[in-house]
């Protein structure tokens, strides 16, 4: 590395003190202060309100924390918010539009499928990208590419109804 | 979680100097593993040095019939790729069947190599762990080891590997290219996996600041006939308590070539070469399988909780042998 990069990448070191992070978080540009250790997750639900994005386990093994960043299914509890800067994030609260909810969030509400609610916008954030991933072929593909959401309520047979009828809905993919 | 600062690398070249001038320093690449046990107190970097702008995300097929994987290519990437797909189905199944889709597109292939134990202690700062705090002692030897390794052990840890991918790269000779402060190097994966012996802490023979940059697998016509199976508690985004990557070709009812390597069960991917050893131009049939897992899993040294294993791995064998040889015996 030569001595102009290198100058470059030490004064590109930020924190562990907070400091400026710009998130575009469902198409606008969020601009926060904080340190390098806060999570996305609790960038999204603690410096930006928005509670949609829900903290289950905070270690990655429930899905309830599901949104995407660069239009792709992650979690954000092992996700650092400032290693978002520059991608798109995408919450439960940017997927309906103009007031109408998103046929998935509309199929999970005729098809009950849930109880508490708790893990639903991590489902439904998994549930869209599954459907465009093409693994909603049959009941057990989708239980298969929905694992990583975990619900304690066990709606999961709703769940795989509503996704169904979701992709019946569009033309069916089997 | 404790505070640490952050850079994020334009090239390789700064990310390895970054790291390299920092002993408190480590790379970011999915963080599946990495922020998960910083938020446990179990690692404590000073700095992260986040490598996923670099351009390491090429899959490309080889003249030779290999692979080259990026190492910053994510796992569900690399699963669906029509190369990987195509000419080692083991090694696309052994993806699929690891963690969550949401895991999977954070995951790279090279943070998957280097991905820490599942041992319920080591991720415990509170618990006696040699591999996290050397020479404090393993408190899984007399604790809950059920999901402990057999192969491998040493009286200082018992912890199983568990990345599901290593196994069909361990069964194939991949190779581990990386660079670092010494320049590029190819290990092997056989060199890069460490038993754990009397040094637990020491997983990979990787230098503070030596990045790994690809994963290479040979070509390797075997493998077209190739399966990964996996045996868990639950049927998905669960660890395995038992897999087999395998790949046979059978010539005139006999085994001509095989590969066998076992998940679940080792303290570091297990290459069976005594089953292998024994199965080479025997009789493609169920009892030959058997002995040959029987042979391989006679260096078993089981505990109270995990001795189900031993038996478990050498039906897996059986199985997966089973399975893809189906039409020839």
């Amino acid at each position: 590395m030569n001595v102009d990069t290198e100058v470059a990448a030490r004064s590109a070191v930020r924190g562990p003190s907070a400091g400026a992070v710009t998130l575009t978080v469902n198409h606008e540009p969020r601009l926060l202060r904080i340190e390098p250790r806060v999570s996305l997750l609790d960038a999204l639900r603690e410096h930006l309100g928005l509670t949609g994005s829900k903290k289950g386990c905070d270690q990655g093994t429930c899905g309830a924390c599901t949104v995407w960043v660069d239009g792709r299914r992650v979690l954000a509890c092992l996700t650092l918010a400032v290693a978002c800067e520059g991608r798109e994030v995408t919450t439960i609260e940017g997927l309906a539009a103009d007031g109408e909810l998103h046929p998935m969030q509309a199929a999970f509400v005729e098809h009950d499928a849930f109880q508490c609610g708790y893990c639903t916008p991590g489902q439904i954030m998994s549930a869209v990208k599954l459907m465009e991933e093409g693994h909603a072929g049959d009941d057990a593909e989708i239980a298969e590419w929905m694992s990583g959401n975990i619900c304690r309520c066990a709606a999961y047979p709703n769940i795989r109804a509503a996704i169904g009828g979701v992709r019946d809905a569009a033309g069916g993919e089997r | 979680m404790r505070p640490f600062s952050y850079v994020r690398a334009g090239d390789a070249g700064t990310a390895i100097a970054l790291v390299r001038e920092h002993p408190d320093s480590a790379f970011l690449a999915g963080g599946t593993t990495e922020v998960d046990l910083v938020r446990q107190d179990v690692l404590r970097p000073g700095l992260l040095v986040d490598i996923n702008d670099l351009p390491l995300d090429l899959i490309e097929d080889l003249p030779d019939g290999g692979l080259r994987i990026g190492a910053l290519a994510r796992m569900s990437d690399v699963a669906r790729a029509p190369g990987v797909m195509e000419r080692f189905p083991v090694i696309s199944q052994a993806l699929v069947l690891g963690a969550s889709a949401q895991l999977r597109n954070m995951a790279s292939m090279g943070g998957n190599l280097c991905q820490r134990v599942r041992c319920s202690y080591f991720r415990d700062p509170a618990s006696l762990c040699n591999k996290r705090d050397p020479g404090s002692g393993c408190a899984a030897l007399s604790g809950f080891h059920r999901g402990h390794a057999i192969l491998g052990t040493s009286d200082h840890c018992i912890a199983t590997h568990p990345s599901d991918v290593a196994i069909p790269l361990t069964a194939l000779d991949a190779i581990v290219h990386t660079s670092g402060p010494g320049g590029e190097r190819a290990i092997g994966i056989d060199d890069f996996f460490l038993l754990p012996g009397d040094t637990p802490q020491r997983e990979h023979p990787l230098e503070h600041g030596e990045l790994i940059t690809a994963i290479e697998v040979p070509g390797a016509p075997v493998a077209r006939r190739s399966v990964y199976l996996k045996f868990r508690d639950r049927q998905s985004y669960e660890f395995a308590l038992a897999s087999v990557a395998a790949a046979v070709r059978i010539q005139d009812g006999t085994v001509a070539e095989v590969r066998l390597a076992l998940g679940g069960v080792g303290t570091r991917p297990w290459r069976a070469r005594r089953a292998e050893a024994a199965l080479l131009g025997r009789p493609a049939s169920a009892a030959s399988f058997a002995a040959a897992a029987r042979q391989e899993l006679a260096a078993a040294t089981p505990h109270p909780m995990n001795a189900f294993k031993v038996e478990l791995a050498q039906r897996a064998i059986v199985r997966a042998l089973t399975t893809l040889t189906d039409g020839d015996r």
